[in-house]
């Protein structure tokens, strides 16, 4: 049993080796639409894996993450755009504006559970957006702001590529030790039983809270991200049709595994850019998947194939 | 302060009535979404397609008979209809199945909906803008101590009770509101003692979404048709059910005024920022009292 732990541990670090390898080699290869593209999967994985700290590991119904990457973003274009400070500190205050927001928003929202949680998250999300919206003097208003001087060394396609890749991997390898640490663990006991939790002598809302704040401050580099890709940002960016659409890739990619919204959010991306090459109607092929997903699939395509796995595997051990 | 210089009487009562007529509206389609949530429990982010499918069905309608006056008052009197029979197809068909499931995956059911009926009506109506006048008996304003008062706001503000006592007798003194109130609060008790509560849930789901079916096509001469209709409105319509406590349609009335009002009066306050008033006091009156201001019915 050990043994087959220990191999099957083996087997999935290969195919991160050989994945990584494939990603820090492709901008060889691919042309520049696909390179932008993966680029966008990356950051959009990174968003959605964010998420799922707060919502499924956290059992948590944060139904506005986009404010936060819609923070870090802006954080990020108006330092670079307003001030002449060094440009890489944009890359931490960006996200540390979305972590500030995310810990006010979280003071307030963690007094309540499930669907209240995630209105009262969704009203104070849409009070940062409405802001955001018409402060045209500040923020761009409704344009947003466009053209921002990102750093010589990362403006290019390949440049952003390689940022992209390199800071989504340091961040995911953080979130796989967080979810993984003694407190990933706390947070999922409290998931699964808050009462319960709370008698053993766990403080709930203050774990609940310092999930919420890494998810913030990891949405906000993921905006950071978006920024360097795109150069640009703007008010939809914190809409709450984005938040139910990061939802979505959670749910697509399974919520109770760590990749599982990485693997959603590719899915989402790449059928976006290939259903609206062709037709204008992307949204209407995003609303049927989700509709196949909820009746079908409902605990998504990563945990749908563990499922068979792990069956074949018990199986098997039951023969022997 | 400058802001009160300009300001006079008259601009205020005009401001005030353009103010609560614009409650009306929010009321008449966030009452049907509180009625929904309260008794079925489901959030339907799909309610204010159902709205903006009440406004362009009201268009259509109305240009079947040349945009004359009769036009708009049968299609003001069949869009709700339409709309609400269009719910009833949604609810047997789609939702009847899922209603043991978690709040989160209707929510994102109702959500692909909304994606479904935003393609639906790009499909069907195309994205331009559409606007359709008001009957002729309705148009102008009446002028009252030097104020103008535009008609179709004063019937709308007229119409606005009505609804209200409406529901109120609905839910409150018909056997079928008492069994969908009981069935809110323990819909297992309500099924033993032998009502079949899947029809109770679709009856109010179809009074739900004909609500917004008649918000839409009300709204429809007093501004743009388009297909971001459904997105703002959603989003204001959640908040007020919110702040007035899930399930209460007083509840709901109080917040369709506060929130309004809070957006008209601000106009005169500070224009620019005037939309971001209702969302603060929405943010004020949730982090004092978090579960809405009157008695949620769950």
């Amino acid at each position: 049993m050990g043994l087959s732990r220990a191999s099957s541990k083996l087997v999935s670090l290969s195919f991160l080796f050989i994945g990584l390898l494939a990603l820090s080699v492709a901008p060889l290869f691919l042309p520049r639409f696909f390179i932008y593209l993966t680029a966008l999967v990356l950051l959009t994985g990174l968003l959605a894996t964010s998420l799922n700290l707060a919502l499924g590991f956290g059992g948590m119904y944060q139904f506005n993450h986009s404010v936060f990457y819609g923070l870090g973003a802006y954080g990020l274009s108006l330092m670079l755009i307003k001030t002449s400070l060094p440009p890489l500190l944009g890359y931490i205050v960006g996200p540390v504006i979305s972590a500030i927001m995310a810990l006010i928003m979280g003071i307030i929202c963690v007094r309540l559970s499930k669907l209240y949680f995630g209105m009262l998250q969704l009203s104070l999300g849409s009070l940062v957006w409405v802001v955001i919206y018409r402060w045209y003097s500040f923020t761009g208003g409704d344009d947003g702001l466009h053209g921002v001087p990102i750093p010589q060394l990362f403006s290019s396609v390949t440049g952003s590529y390689y940022f992209t890749l390199v800071v989504t991997f340091f961040c995911m390898v953080i979130l796989y030790f967080i979810v993984h640490s003694p407190f990933g663990r706390i947070l999922q006991a409290i998931r699964d039983n808050p009462e319960r939790s709370a008698s053993v002598g766990i403080r709930v809302r203050l774990q609940q809270l310092i999930a919420l704040v890494i998810a913030g401050f990891f949405a906000g580099v993921a905006g950071g991200l978006f920024v360097t890709v795109e150069g640009s940002a703007f008010p939809d960016l914190l809409s709450w049709t984005l938040s139910l659409e990061l939802i979505i890739m959670c749910l697509l990619g399974g919520w109770f595994t760590f990749f599982g919204p990485m693997l959603g959010a590719a899915i989402i991306v790449c059928l976006r850019a290939l259903v609206g090459g062709y037709t204008e109607f992307w949204t209407l092929a995003l609303a049927i998947i989700l509709m196949l997903l909820i009746y079908f699939l409902p605990e998504g395509a990563l945990g749908f194939f563990e499922r068979i796995w792990h069956g074949k595997a018990s199986a098997s051990g039951e023969v022997k | 302060m400058d802001w009160l210089s300009t300001l006079t009487a008259g601009g205020l009562v005009q401001q005030f009535i353009v103010g609560l007529s614009r409650s009306t509206i929010l009321f008449i389609v966030s009452s049907g979404l509180s009625l929904v949530l309260g008794v079925l429990r489901i959030p339907n982010v799909a309610h204010g397609s159902l709205y903006m499918l009440g406004a362009f069905l009201c268009f259509s309608i109305a240009s079947l008979f040349d945009n004359s006056s009769m036009g708009f008052w049968i299609g003001l009197a069949l869009a709700p209809f339409c709309v609400a029979f269009v719910s009833l197809v949604a609810e047997r068909t789609l939702f009847s199945r899922l209603y043991d499931r978690e709040h989160l995956m209707l929510l994102l059911f109702t959500f692909a909906l909304m994606l479904l009926c935003r393609d639906a009506v790009k499909i069907i109506w195309g994205s331009e803008y559409r606007s359709l006048a008001p009957p002729v008996a309705l148009q102008g304003s009446f002028s009252v101590f030097g104020m103008l008062l535009p008609k179709y706001n004063l019937f709308l503000l007229g119409l606005g009770p009505f609804v209200a006592v409406g529901l109120w007798f609905l839910t409150q003194k018909t056997k079928i509101g008492k069994i969908a109130r009981a069935a809110a609060v323990d819909r297992d008790m309500v099924g033993a003692v032998g009502i079949n509560v899947s029809w109770v849930f679709a009856f109010v789901f179809v009074i739900g979404c004909f609500l917004a079916g008649l918000g839409g096509a009300l709204v429809a001469p007093t501004q743009n048709i388009n297909q971001g209709m459904d997105h703002t409105l959603i989003m204001e319509a959640f908040l007020i059910v919110i702040i007035g406590g899930l399930g209460n349609v007083w509840g709901a009335l109080l917040g369709a005024l506060i929130f309004g009002l809070t957006d008209s009066m601000g106009i005169l306050v500070w224009p620019q920022f005037s939309i971001v008033f209702p969302y603060a006091v929405v943010v004020i009156v949730l982090i004092f009292r978090p579960t809405g201001l009157l008695k949620s019915t769950w």
